[in-house]
């Protein structure tokens, strides 16, 4: 009997701070275990472009590649954007024999989808702009350079060089000879004038031009570190994107739309173990409150796993949970229904206890078991949303199998009642069955 | 004892029941939605009243794109629906839709979907429909493995747990067509998603009810099969009915309360666990009481010949 108390202890101990860890996490920033709960596109708001790449060009050897370096040439033009943590990632799905390879691109709080969308699958665009006539070097703005015309589409390659004083590295460019002749006749009109070289329509730098260059060959020297120009010199030689993309589908949702899901599915969750508590309690007396305190620790560890691990939550993950909340308590009325009958049939309160938990074991294996393969298979079937669902709905499934088993047990048996007398019967009787 | 006894009453209850679901799966059917078929979907919200939704038709409809539709949504809200649309079209949408830059609104959310994706999917549907019901009759063959009295082979309790599985199923579907029709629900993946998890979870109810015929066929070997499935449905219901509650408590709560992006789906499970529940009290183990009836009145008629 202690050591079933010392361990109820334990388990109510560990309950609270997992309650406090998960209060603390969200709400305060500076803690050194800040860690909020991760909110998909619905709750949240923002967009999410799925593109199909045409890999149908290209040795099948070098998808998984091309696929890798597409993600990280997009990954890097999202940055852009200066979106709080956007997630690029590459999908390949296999149909019917042809496999379809996809990259899905996520940017939280960004709803201006069109203007997102452009710039993902746009090129790096480099370019060579000249001042306007009219206009001198020592009062030019970068509004007064002008178009020429010759863009990254001439570039023959690119590399990285470094400057033999300083040491600091410079991006080397070679032009094809369309471009060299481009190169040339702007050079030669602007002896002695700046050339704006821009990057994805900012300018990188606008070195004075000495004399005519006819060798198409230029030198970009911006404030760089080598990982910088070492990318960039990787982003200008790769040109347009490896693998050409198509934008094939599209998902935007408004930032109150978002929230407001999230408040709904909150108070939806809270009610719903508010009404399930009021039932418990009313039916099965003190062990109603008992399968109440271990479901309260069980929303307590479901909510700080989403928080570690980390679960992405969504509307129908939030459902998975709350539907989750519901099946958690199954358990629980499987066992008191059993109890119920071993006390009807004269055994003591202990002994009815035990055989309850032992004889409801397999209903609870069987049931949840079917669960489980249900969520095993909607998870590799699902989309993002249905993957929410099912991963939610199956951690709670394992979940609750501990805390509606273990916890409960723990804390009914070192409740400690030995005989079927007075107030002891009536709290363990069922409100609406006399024995 | 009185579900038993009065299990033709169940059963026209349950033939009713999938008598309409039949009936709006067929006249209405599903309304899929556009994950599955492909296409554009947006809901706006309007800063002021909504304008007409008859002059909103008219300019919608002047676009002249292929299979394009409006809805209105509460009092400023609208729902449009369309195939695939390029950006220039969208942006001729919002002219329509803002009359012209007269009547503001904010887009809510906007999704579209590609045919190629679309077919992927109803693709993927339909293998996991056909893997968790294969997978939930080899359950079935490995939990009733044992069960074989009263002539009662053990196939057989497999075969009324899956008519009672189909019966749920269908009811529930039939209920979507319902909600599509009448509500505009669609029928997406999240529909999907609410079919198999009705799959898995009433299976457990049959599995219970079962269970305690198989025990207590040993225990009262006297009595008639129709008795002993009596008995075990009378010791059985309030737990069914119980543990299903629990659930239907929380799905309630989040059709009311929850998301809105939700709420058709929570409503197809509630349909399923309510409907789960009656089939695993009402109609499965009167299903083997009226298959054992059946062969001892065919076995009675052989005698006498």
């Amino acid at each position: 009997m202690t050591k079933t108390r010392f361990w109820a202890i334990i388990l109510l101990l560990v309950g609270v701070s997992i309650g406090y860890f998960n209060y603390y996490s969200e709400v305060n920033p500076q803690w050194s275990f800040y860690r909020p709960f991760k909110l998909g596109l619905d709750l949240s708001g923002g967009s999410r472009l799925t593109y199909e790449a045409d890999v149908s060009k290209l040795n099948p050897a070098d998808v998984a590649d091309a696929m890798s370096s597409l993600r990280e040439v997009i990954e890097r033009r999202v940055n852009v954007f200066g979106v709080s943590e956007p997630l690029v990632q590459t999908e390949s799905s296999a149909m019917s024999g042809t496999v379809q390879n996809r990259l899905v691109v996520e940017l939280p709080g960004v709803t201006d989808v069109k203007e997102a969308a452009k710039m993902i699958a746009a090129t790096p665009q480099l370019e060579f702009r000249v001042l306007k006539p009219g206009v001198t070097p020592e009062t030019a703005s970068s509004s007064d350079f002008i178009a020429t015309g010759l863009t990254g589409r001439f570039l023959k390659r690119s590399q990285v060089s470094f400057n033999e004083n300083s040491l600091s590295p410079s991006i080397s460019i070679e032009f094809n000879a369309e471009g060299a002749k481009l190169f040339a006749e702007i050079t030669k009109a602007n002896i002695n004038k700046p050339v704006a070289i821009l990057l994805d329509n900012q300018i990188i730098s606008a070195p004075n031009v000495r004399e005519e260059i006819r060798d198409g060959k230029a030198e970009i020297s911006g404030q760089f570190t080598v990982e910088e120009a070492k990318n960039l010199v990787r982003d200008l030689n790769l040109g347009a994107l490896p693998v050409p993309v198509k934008l094939a589908s599209t998902q935007v949702v408004g930032a109150t739309l978002g929230s407001e899901a999230a408040k709904k599915g909150v108070e939806a969750g809270l009610i719903g173990l508010l009404i399930i508590a009021v039932f418990m309690i009313t039916w099965y007396r003190l062990p109603g409150l008992v399968a109440v305190v271990s479901l309260t620790i069980y929303t307590m560890i479901m909510l700080a796993i989403f928080k570690l691990m980390p679960v992405t939550l969504t509307a129908a993950g939030m459902a998975g949970f709350i539907l989750s909340i519901g099946i958690a308590v199954d358990a629980n009325v499987l066992i008191f229904e059993r109890m119920r009958e071993e006390l009807l049939d004269g055994k003591g309160l202990g002994d009815a206890v035990r055989e309850g938990f032992h004889r409801a074991w397999s209903s609870i294996r069987d049931s949840n078991l079917s669960g489980i393969i249900s969520s095993v298979i909607l998870f590799w079937f699902g989309t993002s949303m249905i993957k929410g669902f099912a991963l939610t709905l199956a951690l709670g499934i394992i979940v609750s199998m501990f805390t509606a088993i273990t916890v409960t047990r723990t804390l009914l048996l070192a409740l400690g009642f030995r005989n079927r007398v007075g107030i002891t019967k009536f709290l363990f009787g069922s409100a609406f069955f006399k024995h | 004892m009185h579900i038993v006894k009065y299990r033709r009453i169940f059963f026209t209850g349950s033939l009713i029941l999938i008598g309409v679901a039949l009936y709006s799966l067929f006249s209405y059917g599903l309304n899929l939605g556009s994950d599955f078929t492909g296409g554009t979907v947006m809901e706006i919200e309007y800063q002021n009243a909504r304008p007409e939704m008859s002059v909103l038709k008219t300019s919608v409809d002047a676009l002249k794109l292929p299979s394009i539709s409006i809805l209105p949504i509460g009092e400023k809200g609208l729902l449009l629906k369309a195939k695939t649309i390029s950006d220039t079209e969208k942006d001729s949408i919002n002219l329509a839709l803002s009359q012209n830059g007269k009547s503001l609104f904010a887009e809510k959310r906007f999704s579209e979907v590609g045919p190629t994706l679309g077919k992927e999917l109803s693709r993927k549907g339909l293998i996991a429909i056909v893997l968790v019901v294969l997978l939930i009759i080899i359950f079935i063959a490995i939990a009733f493995r044992r069960v074989s009295a009263h002539r009662m082979a053990s196939w057989k309790y497999g075969i009324a747990a899956i008519v009672a599985l189909v019966h749920d199923i269908t009811i529930s579907s039939g209920a979507m067509a319902l909600f599509g029709h009448f509500y505009g629900a669609e029928a997406d993946a999240l529909f999907l998603t609410a079919l198999l998890t009705i799959l898995a979870l009433s299976v457990n109810d049959t599995i219970v009810v079962f269970d305690r015929i198989r025990e207590n066929l040993n225990r009262h070997s006297s009595n008639s099969f129709a008795e002993v499935a009596g008995i075990s449905i009378n010791e059985t219901y309030i737990r069914s009915i119980n543990t299903t509650l629990t659930i239907i408590l929380t799905l309630v709560c989040l059709f009311m309360f929850g998301p809105e992006s939700t709420r058709f789906f929570s409503a197809v499970l509630l349909v399923g666990m309510v409907v789960g529940t009656y089939s695993s009290i009402f109609v499965a183990s009167n299903l083997l009481v009226e298959w054992e009836a059946w062969q001892r009145g065919k076995a009675i008629a052989k005698a006498k010949r």
